[in-house]
């Protein structure tokens, strides 16, 4: 059963930017789908526009059978940023349960699901905390505690790790693949590094720039569960080096188009 | 350490009372240093320059002035500080509640903030008499107006600043959890404004004091620290004006200070509050 059904979504923003264009893309449950892609290219803006934080110029999008808006207003959507976005004012035990206040959980049931929450991302000695005294990685942990609390149907990934080193990104990959099998969660992620996607994905969206659009979709069959040592087979770096094929087919077919257009 | 390290760490009392003040102790002595050679210096200026008494009197001369006078002096401070609470109060509750309104519905902050700026520019002091003529000069709603007037502004800017400085990031979390505007604000535009807040009401603690000496200047009862001040010019009693404004600076920093608590209070949760 298909969770999200994208149909010709075109975006344009006020000033003339085409940041999308006719995008058709359908996700299955259970999938692992990374947007890819060229700064510029839309994968943000497809996001918001699956999570309802943007509306389309033109196409639809669907969610559990429902139009984006109603799935927002159902709360069927947890979101994970670059920045955690945690409030400083909160523990991290209230970061955490602050959909669930939002969604009207009772106290016991809120530090219930907390609790779980606190020891799926394995942080459960650090629920008084405030979040400026954690590092960067324990801070996204949070916020994907936070994101998963109330069992969304998807989860919305902008670039979770784009900010952190290499060591923690692998840790942090690791512990979100361990997340998913658990969770059985629907989960979209953008990112611009080929290893990540790869590596976490049932399949790669490659998207290229100018106007935004999807230019290749390629299946990773490697699998389940993965482990470090996935990182290290030939079939690993053969679909590297597809979605970087992909790529840069979508780069160059960018550069000829002006001279394509004009013959 | 304990800001960045990642351990659980339980502060002792003493740390919780120094976190209170602000600082260690310790570091409090650059400041008293200053203060002693500043005192120091002045009381030997006097005799060295020549300084005539009326012009500027010792340090000595002031403190024996409050000390013989010290039950009239706290007493008046108190009813002056009294109003000053009152125009503070006043003042800083009416420009949160505009911050809100204007921060909840932009086009007319845009509308009315050009007025709230002029507005800024006329000199409340030179008000005081007409402050005074609008309400009782002898009764304390003329010293509450001027010092709320005073107030207002440095906590609406403040206030509004700290309710529209939301990253966008943060909006589009809310709107992901379908909050609507009254969540918004309960969750993260008024805890985000608190800081700004807090910084608009020291400023306006300070001005509030000042406020009511002024108004008091042009009109007060018998009593009050602004009256007390200006009989003691008029007679050419300069040392005891003198004592009068050392009862206003103290009453000023003791209210600097116990603002700058309530913001330590409210706002423990603060990697630091010290500045």
């Amino acid at each position: 059963m298909s969770v999200v059904k994208i149909e010709g979504v075109s975006k344009e923003f006020r000033g003339g930017t085409i940041a999308l264009t006719d995008v058709d893309l359908e996700i299955e449950a259970g999938e692992f789908v990374s947007l890819i892609g060229p700064s510029g290219c839309g994968k943000s803006t497809l996001l918001r526009v699956l999570g309802d934080l943007i509306e389309p110029t033109r196409g639809t999008v669907t969610v559990n059978g429902k139009t984006a808006r109603r799935a927002r207003r159902d709360r069927d959507y947890g979101i994970v940023f670059q920045d955690p976005v945690l409030y400083d004012w909160r523990t991290v035990a209230r970061n955490i349960a602050l959909p669930l206040e939002m969604a009207g959980w009772s106290r016991q049931k809120r530090a219930d699901r907390v609790k779980e929450m606190l020891a799926l991302v394995e942080l459960a000695q650090f629920e008084r905390h405030h979040p400026w005294q954690l590092s960067g990685g324990m801070q996204q942990r949070v916020s994907i505690a936070r994101a998963l609390s109330f069992d969304p149907a998807l989860l919305l990934m902008d670039e979770p790790f784009g900010a952190l080193d290499e060591m923690t990104r692998e840790r942090l990959n690791m512990e979100l693949l361990r997340i998913w099998e658990r969770s059985n969660c629907t989960v979209v992620f953008v990112t611009h590094s080929i290893a990540e996607a790869v590596f976490l994905s049932t399949r790669v969206v490659v998207m290229s720039p100018r106007p935004g659009r999807i230019s290749d979709l390629v299946a990773i069959d490697l699998p389940q569960p993965r482990t470090a040592a996935t990182r290290e087979e030939p079939r690993f770096f053969e679909l590297v080096t597809q979605v970087r094929e992909a790529l840069h087919l979508g780069a160059d077919l960018d550069s000829r188009r002006p001279t394509q257009a004009r013959a | 350490m304990s800001s960045t390290a990642p351990v659980a760490v339980q502060p002792g009392a003493t740390e919780a009372l120094g976190r209170l003040v602000g600082r260690r102790l310790r570091d409090w002595i650059p400041a008293l240093v200053v203060l002693l050679l500043v005192i120091g210096g002045w009381q030997l200026a006097i005799p060295v320059f020549g300084i005539k008494k009326f012009l500027l009197p010792q340090p000595s001369t002031i403190w024996n002035a409050f000390w013989a006078t010290r039950g009239n002096l706290l007493r008046a401070g108190w009813l002056t500080f009294q109003q000053a609470l009152g125009g503070f109060a006043v003042g800083s509750a009416a420009a949160i509640a505009l911050a809100l309104v204007l921060a909840r519905w932009r086009p007319l902050g845009r509308a009315l903030m050009p007025y709230a700026i002029a507005a800024n520019a006329i000199p409340i002091i030179a008000f005081a008499p007409i402050a005074n003529a609008w309400f009782s000069p002898f009764g304390k709603s003329s010293k509450i107006a001027i010092a709320a007037a005073l107030c207002f502004f440095p906590v609406l800017v403040n206030t509004l600043r700290g309710l529209t400085s939301v990253r966008p990031q943060s909006l589009e979390l809310m709107h992901s959890y379908a909050a609507g505007e009254f969540e918004i604000f309960r969750r993260v535009r008024i805890p985000t404004a608190l800081p700004f807040i807090f910084t608009g009401l020291k400023v306006a603690s300070v001005l509030a004091m000042i406020g009511a000496i002024v108004a008091e200047y042009f009109g007060g009862t018998l009593g009050d620290l602004g009256t007390l001040i200006r009989s003691q010019y008029q007679v050419f009693d300069y040392k005891d004006a003198w004592a009068g404004i050392l009862v206003a600076c103290l009453f000023g920093i003791g209210f600097y200070l116990a603002v700058s608590i309530a913001e330590r209070l409210v706002l423990r949760w603060e990697p630091s509050t010290s500045d």
